[in-house]
């Protein structure tokens, strides 16, 4: 079969990327590769475990189970553009607070997924929280300290205005 | 280096938090990680580099007929395909040194040669221009495999694994007393038959190795390594005829580990070889579906143990046959885990006999070694079975039963006439009755007892267990660890250690920190880098703290005292009257006087300074901690459970850990170690298991097969860190922390069902599904 | 774990997609809605449509719109969709309880109900729903369209009535009277995992007594079913959990599984006496 290739655009954190990919390439691999973001990670790469969330138009996404020719022109955040410069995000900060990781590999996941909640969602309440944070694996930390790190998220923002 | 004070190396750290130590300080590792700017393997690259993808047999069990690759070949963008042939200099991969004799021939090779043992298993290695072609290619190799009949268990009488060898590569035995003589005079005899089901570390990040040839520099390097950077290393040199000196492993951030990443394997092999011959960087990342079937499997044993007891319940003796299911392989850890399983299984009890037969025994699945707690998660399970099975018989409660038999302070060091991996068991120190009554206190056991009557007279299917366990940590014998202060007052801490992500990092900069009276969050540590130290011995057996830790602490004192040597005359104090705060070395008493930076004393000590005349420059000190003995930290796990009757579905609502380590340099990382450990202990008490059709086919080769924990499964988890028992054995006192959340889950949980159903030894087999419950709920069909 | 290659179509319209459809069908060409189910498929290389007709370009198959008694739903509606705020009313309330069933937050988004209903998975609650309700599929081709009704549509595991150049263009669920109860209970291992047991139960109270009862079962055998021996033995008699168990054990002997597992069959009776009892408001 020929390598029939596609040229799209992935703006992905305000930035737009023009790139030139077979239709196969998924959506993780293409910020991964093309777009030079590794932050994004590869946990299994048939959507189960979620290391690869981003946001896509604000909801939340595996990038494993898109194809980056779906992803053109749309509007992709992933984990690199969290902070602002040199200021984290009241998340980021919270994760780092509460020991809310170990290896960091499910981590940006887990991040992408947590700011999708907090912009949404923020007066979730604690089952639903549970539910929803059970979209994504880890390994090292039990999950009860991502937990308590969206929840300190919450308060912050709310103290700093933010919804 | 040779202007180290003597006497340092005896300096014990004092108890209680300390500047640094003791102290929940935020991980120096997570800036970058919290921001994706992680290096992990997937994340390296390099001009030029092509990509393996590994043919691995479809078969468990086969005569390897022919490979043909000339579809392969032929396809663009692929630049090689290699089978054994092409691979036939280099050896079977080893495993560490063993006093187990006769492994050689069980090795596995690193392409399948005349036959496949497990589905999975390496057969060539296609190279191509990327990660997507590599794989197209794969698909077009031909392998024809003449099926033959798979073993696929371990207590079933050995077979051939080739002409001349058999399927049992060795038996381990260990023991003391004359336990005939105990069973014949006993009041009692327990027998149980027990089953510990196939699972393993399943880190989130997969394998990877990235493997370049640095011909200007006639260097090797490896990429994505962990845990033994240095064996690996020289055992990688010495397979490629390469020297040691010539080939770097570079470990980046690591994405989990728990045993079964950073052992050798046979694509790090093909990764470096293919770099040297195909002369471009090879970059081979593993997928989920291959993790399953390729890394390291563990877990697996069937016990037949019997106890003798006397009419107290005291243990006379434990006889003990089980049956190890290793996979096709021997790998890199020999039959360590046979070893620590059959050594380690005693737990915290008196026992004045003992006999235990290990059998290693080869099945046609994934090889199988080390996975968190390994040989203990196991034997905690069959040992605390046994003990419940004798409280039952002779109607003593199992707590009261428990601290009968519980090797008491003041017995301690107590010697086990036992070794393992090398080293005599000693019990070194530990007050194990006050552990369990505070356990039990914390977990409100007697107002919980209450609970559940009240909850089962309501209707609900509810129960409590609670299980004793012993670990081991600080495994030597050695590690070394390098601290220099520049001369802009930065402290680098180099060391031997290795991460898998737990936070190392933070915790030696701590430890150096509190000697050497700096700020911790300055401090570069830099480790698993085979350039940067010449040895090292990496990250596993919940060693790294206890080891490196205490070689950290002895070299950071021995520069504190090389300084202050230094600063002294030019301060015209003695040494005696100083100390270093903050990076400055000044009065100890607090008064006003002279002071000097340890920038400045750095800057005295460089090679163009006529005070260093004679010695080595720098203010730098190497020092390594030798330990032969482990030590042993221990604890208890209680659970609390509810059955679902109409499911069968067993919810853990209330758990804890309960560890003595010693002495927690960072509590916040311990508990993140123990509530990370219980998670996966839970996982292979009710979720994870490596299921195989009659066939030898892998039926857990997917997320959705094959269950890890989330956030929905885990209980609320009260974590108890106990610091009663200092280790004697280091001068931080501390014992390692990374597998006592592990050890007990299995065996705490199956007690709470055991009483949830009101069947006493009901469980007897992990993972418990609902299926098995149900059965038991249901009761013999009338 | 990379996907084989395919030459990729994105249709702007309804009439382009169905005669892409019709050229690629021949050759194991495949409509791409969510993806969810599919890419993970083609990920481990179990699928390898040499096409796929990526839909999510054609803005009128974003249909989601109460029409007379039914709710018509297009194929590019998402599973986050389904549910209040954008349905309302006794159908709205149950689509939201069994959605949050359905695996989690990220695929939902993605996600959707045609797509669902067109893979099959005997776990497919979505599936198990219009079996239940008894929704009619529209199909259509470039040789015309059909309807056809949810217990032909469903044919076995993965199988539908759909031919290879037909597309599920509408998926019409009829809505539930007001007033009607709804109780829906899932078995899985963890929350969003693959259904081993899940049933549905509407009705509406009379007088203490239900009427017009529907019982659908789905995960366990190879494709959702009403169950309608079940339903007769409900149909005007008073809720209760006496009345509940013994509907659910005389359902069981009917129920073919699709593994030998006699776990599935206690599951599927939990299944049904759960569901049952949610939607009459007792205790489980």
């Amino acid at each position: 079969m020929m390598r029939e290739l596609h040229d799209i655009t992935l703006v992905v954190n305000g930035r737009s990327h023009a790139i030139r990919v077979e239709a196969r390439r998924t959506l993780a691999d293409a910020i991964r590769e093309e777009c030079g973001l590794t932050g994004t990670h590869l946990g299994c790469e048939h959507g189960v475990c979620g290391a690869c969330t981003v946001l896509v138009d604000d909801q939340p996404v595996r990038a494993c189970l898109m194809f980056a020719v779906q992803a053109d022109g749309r509007a992709i955040r992933t984990v690199e553009g969290l902070a602002r410069g040199d200021t984290l995000s009241p998340l980021q900060k919270a994760f780092i607070e509460q020991h809310a990781l170990q290896c960091g590999y499910c981590t940006p996941g887990f991040l992408m997924l947590g700011t999708a909640i907090l912009e949404q969602n923020p007066d979730i309440g604690d089952e639903e929280l549970v539910e929803i944070l059970s979209s994504n694996l880890c390994r090292c930390t039990g999950y009860a300290n991502i937990l308590r790190a969206v929840r300190v998220a919450t308060a912050a923002m709310r103290e700093e205005g933010v919804a | 280096m040779d202007g180290t004070t003597h006497g340092t190396d005896d300096a014990r750290m004092a108890a209680g938090p300390g500047e640094a130590v003791g102290r929940a300080v935020t991980r120096l590792e997570d800036p970058p990680l919290v921001r994706g700017r992680g290096l992990f393997a997937a994340d390296v690259n390099f001009p030029r580099q092509i990509h393996m993808r590994i043919v691995r047999a479809e078969l468990a069990h086969g005569l390897l007929r022919s490979v043909d690759a000339t579809a392969a070949c032929a396809l663009p963008g692929v630049v090689a395909v290699w089978t054994a042939a092409d691979v036939a200099d280099i050896p079977s991969i080893p495993f560490r040194a063993t006093k187990v004799q006769g492994l050689e021939p069980y090795c596995q090779p690193v392409l399948a040669r005349e036959r496949v043992r497990y589905v999975g298993e390496p057969i060539a290695a296609v190279f191509a221009e990327d990660a997507y072609l590599a794989e197209d290619a794969a698909e077009l190799v031909a392998v024809d495999i003449e099926p033959l009949p798979a073993v696929l268990d371990a207590a079933a009488p050995p077979a051939e694994f080739a002409p001349g060898l058999h399927t049992e590569p060795t038996i381990v035995r260990k023991g003391f007393g004359d336990v005939d003589a105990a069973f014949a005079v006993a009041h009692a005899v327990v027998e149980l038959d027990l089953s510990v089901g196939r699972h393993s570390g399943v880190p989130l990040e997969t394998r990877g190795a990235i493997a370049r040839y640095d011909a200007a520099r006639d260097i090797l390097e490896l990429h994505g390594a962990a845990k033994k950077q240095h064996w690996n290393r020289d055992e990688i040199a010495r397979l490629l005829g390469r020297p040691p000196s010539s080939v770097h492993l570079f470990e980046g951030h690591v994405g989990g580990g728990f045993g079964v990443r950073g052992e050798l394997y046979p694509e790090d092999l093909l990764a470096c070889a293919a770099a040297l011959r195909l002369d471009r960087p090879v970059k081979w990342i593993e997928d989920r579906r291959e993790n399953f079937l390729a890394t390291n499997h563990s877990r697996q044993q069937r016990h037949r143990i019997r106890a003798a007891v006397d009419a107290e319940g005291r243990l006379l003796a434990i006889d003990d046959v089980f049956f190890h299911d290793q996979g096709a392989y021997v790998r890199t850890h020999g039959a360590r885990v046979v070893d620590l399983a059959a050594g380690m299984l005693p737990g915290p009890y008196r026992l004045p006999a003992y006999r235990v037969a290990g059998h290693f025994r080869l099945t046609n699945k994934t090889p199988a070694a080390t996975y968190r707690a390994p040989g203990r998660y196991e034997t905690t399970f069959v040992r605390e079975r046994l003990m419940d099975a004798i409280a039952t018989r002779l109607a003593i409660d199992p707590i009261e039963l428990r601290r009968r038999n519980l090797v008491a302070t003041a017995e301690m060091p107590y010697p086990r006439p036992l070794d393992v991996l090398g080293s005599d068991v000693v019990l070194d120190s530990g007050d194990y009755a006050k552990l369990l009554d505070q356990a039990l206190d914390r977990f409100g056991w007697k107002a919980l007892r209450e609970s559940i009557a009240a909850r089962r007279a309501s209707g609900e299917c509810v129960g409590a267990g609670l299980a004793f366990f012993v670990e081991k940590s600080g495994l030597g014998p050695s590690d070394g660890v390098r601290i220099t202060v520049d001369h802009t007052g930065t402290v680098e801490l180099v060391s031997g250690a290795a991460s898998v992500g737990q936070g190392v990092d933070t915790v030696l900069a701590q430890i150096c920190a509190e000697a050497l009276g700096v700020g911790y969050s300055g401090i570069r540590v830099v480790r698993g880098r085979t350039d940067r130290i010449e040895f090292g011995n990496g990250a596993h057996a919940s060693r790294v703290t206890v080891m490196s830790g205490s070689a950290t602490w002895q070299a950071a004192q021995a520069v504190r005292a090389m300084a202050l040597e230094t600063a002294a005359p030019l301060l015209q104090l003695s040494p005696e009257v100083l100390t270093i705060r903050d990076g400055v070395i000044q009065r100890k008493d607090g008064a006003t006087g002279p002071s000097m930076t340890l920038a400045e004393i750095a800057r005295r000590m460089g090679p163009n300074s006529a005070a260093m005349r004679g010695r080595t420059p720098g203010l730098t000190v190497e020092k390594w901690f030798w330990s032969d003995h482990m030590t042993y930290p221990y604890g208890v796990h209680c659970a609390l459970v509810r059955i679902d009757r109409g499911t069968g579905a067993v919810k853990v609502e209330r758990y804890l850990v309960a560890n003595d380590i010693g002495r927690a340099i960072n509590p916040m990382l311990v508990e993140g170690q123990i509530a990370g450990g219980f998670a996966q202990g839970l996982g292979g008490a009710l979720y994870e298991e490596f299921r195989y059709d009659e066939t030898g086919q892998p039926l857990s080769t997917t997320f959705a097969d094959y269950l890890i924990p989330t956030a929905t499964e885990m209980p609320a988890l009260d974590v108890l860190i106990a610091e009663d028992a200092p280790s004697p054995l280091n001068p931080l006192g501390i014992k390692g922390a990374g597998e006592g959340g592990t050890n007990a889950v299995g065996a705490a949980i199956a007690a709470a069902v055991d009483d949830a159903l009101g069947q006493p030894g009901a469980i007897t087999t992990l993972p418990i599904l609902p299926g098995a419950v149900m059965h038991l709920l249901d009761g013999p069909a009338p | 774990m990379k996907p084989a290659a395919f030459r990729y179509h994105a249709p702007r319209t309804e009439e382009e997609a169905l005669a892409i459809l019709a050229a690629v069908a021949p050759e194991d060409g495949r409509i791409l809605a969510g993806g969810q189910s599919l890419m993970p498929t083609m990920a481990f290389r179990m699928a390898r449509p040499a096409h796929l007709v990526d839909i999510n370009g054609v803005a009128a198959f974003g249909l989601l719109a109460a029409e007379g008694d039914v709710l018509r739903i297009g194929p590019c509606v998402r599973h986050a969709m389904l549910g209040a705020p954008l349905v309302g009313g006794p159908l709205g309330a149950l689509l939201g309880t069994v959605r949050r069933h359905i695996a989690h937050l990220p695929i939902r988004t993605r996600g959707t109900f045609c797509g669902s209903l067109a893979h099959a998975d005997p776990a497919s609650e979505w599936c198990l729903v219009s079996a239940t309700l008894g929704a009619e599929m529209v199909l259509r081709s470039v040789g015309g369209t059909r309807r056809v009704a949810a217990a032909e549509f469903f044919q076995g595991i993965m199988t539908t009535a759909l031919a290879a150049d037909e597309m599920l263009v509408e998926a019409r669920l009829p809505l539930l009277a007001e007033g009607t109860r709804s109780g829906f209970y899932e078995f899985s291992r963890r929350p969003g995992d693959f259904a081993q047991a899940m049933a549905i139960a509407t009705f509406t109270l009379d007088g203490g007594v239900m009427s017009a009862p529907r019982l659908g079962l789905g995960g366990v055998e190879d494709r959702p079913c009403r169950l309608p021996a079940a339903e007769a033995m409900l149909d005007s008699q008073p809720p209760s959990a006496a009345l509940f168990a013994a509907v659910a054990a005389a359902a069981l002997p009917g129920v073919v599984p699709m593994t030998d597992d006699p776990h599935r069959l206690r599951l599927a009776e939990t299944a049904i006496i759960r569901a049952l009892s949610r939607a009459a408001g007792l205790p489980e």
